[in-house]
């Protein structure tokens, strides 16, 4: 039960790790420090408060993307700022949870937006959804290894990024 | 406050409260645990106009107010010179996007505010400016 308990405190540090840093100089980390901030709030009293945050986030992100696609959809007629508006929101959840890559590629569409680059925009919008997602499983994958880290007996160890 | 011991938060005696005005449910679940971590109580609050409607009727007396620049109803600049023409005392604390202009942000601080912070906020961000209070 050790081993295993060793194996899952093992993996989950690495896996952590993975979600920060950049494998490559052109791929960023999933994750920034803001992340790790909502880390240190969760406590004793509120030990899935980033699970809640980051399903909040997911939901926004639904929400959003939605909305952004809606507009996009009005050919010939889209209304370019109600676009930026959601962007624009989803660029604060995004750094509200220290989800790197998504608020990074807002600030590409944000910058479509302004010069109404409609390609642009559909391009963005594309990549926020693949990289939302991603992200979605990421995390989720993490929050499991969790789960079986407590089960098995263990404690969460402590990463320093 | 009691103390004047400076980043001693675990000396509050008084517990701190604070009105966090934001719409984005996201942004006051964290602020909210934010405040919680450094020993706080806070109420929330959705848009300027909840906030001023909060002061108007309540009376209410906070000793930190949160301030977020868009919202809908009533904006952060329009809120805090509404509060201020109620001569609200408060520290207002204004939380901006670091996509706003340097001419936005003074606008801001020019309503009323005491300080402005960007976002995304953290205790780190927080504690300063609550040592201020503290030395008041």
């Amino acid at each position: 039960m050790d081993t295993l308990v060793a194996q899952l405190q093992r993996q989950f540090r690495d896996y952590t790790i993975s979600l920060y840093h950049q494998l490559f100089w052109y791929v960023k980390g999933f994750l920034d420090d803001q992340f790790t901030e909502l880390k240190k709030l969760q406590d004793e009293c509120s030990p899935d408060f980033v699970a809640e945050v980051v399903s909040l986030f997911f939901e926004d992100c639904e929400k959003l993307i939605g909305n952004m696609a809606r507009a996009l959809d009005q050919t010939g007629n889209v209304d370019f700022s109600l676009v930026g508006s959601s962007v624009h929101q989803l660029k604060g959840s995004s750094s509200s949870v220290g989800a790197k890559r998504v608020k990074g590629l807002c600030v590409t569409f944000k910058e479509c937006c302004d010069s109404q680059n409609f390609e642009g925009c559909v391009r963005c919008l594309q990549q926020v959804d693949i990289e939302y997602k991603s992200l979605k499983a990421k995390l989720q994958d993490l929050f499991n290894l969790e789960q079986q880290i407590v089960q098995a007996g263990g404690r969460i160890p402590q990463v320093d990024i | 406050m009691a103390t004047k011991s400076m980043g001693d938060i675990e000396k509050i005696k008084k517990k701190l409260n604070v009105l966090i005005v934001d719409d984005d449910p996201l942004n006051l679940i964290i602020h909210e645990k934010i405040i919680k971590a450094i020993g706080g109580i806070s109420q929330t609050a959705n848009n300027g106009e909840e906030a001023v409607l909060i002061h108007r009727d309540g009376g209410s007396s906070f000793d930190l107010i949160l301030m977020d620049k868009e919202m809908p109803e009533r904006d952060g600049v329009s809120t805090t010179k509404k509060l201020r023409e109620m001569e609200v005392k408060s520290m207002i604390v204004g939380v901006t996007s670091l996509a706003d202009n340097e001419e936005e942000r003074r606008a801001f601080m020019e309503a009323g505010l005491n300080h402005c912070l960007a976002k995304p906020l953290t205790k780190d961000k927080i504690i300063p400016l609550i040592n201020q209070l503290m030395d008041a």
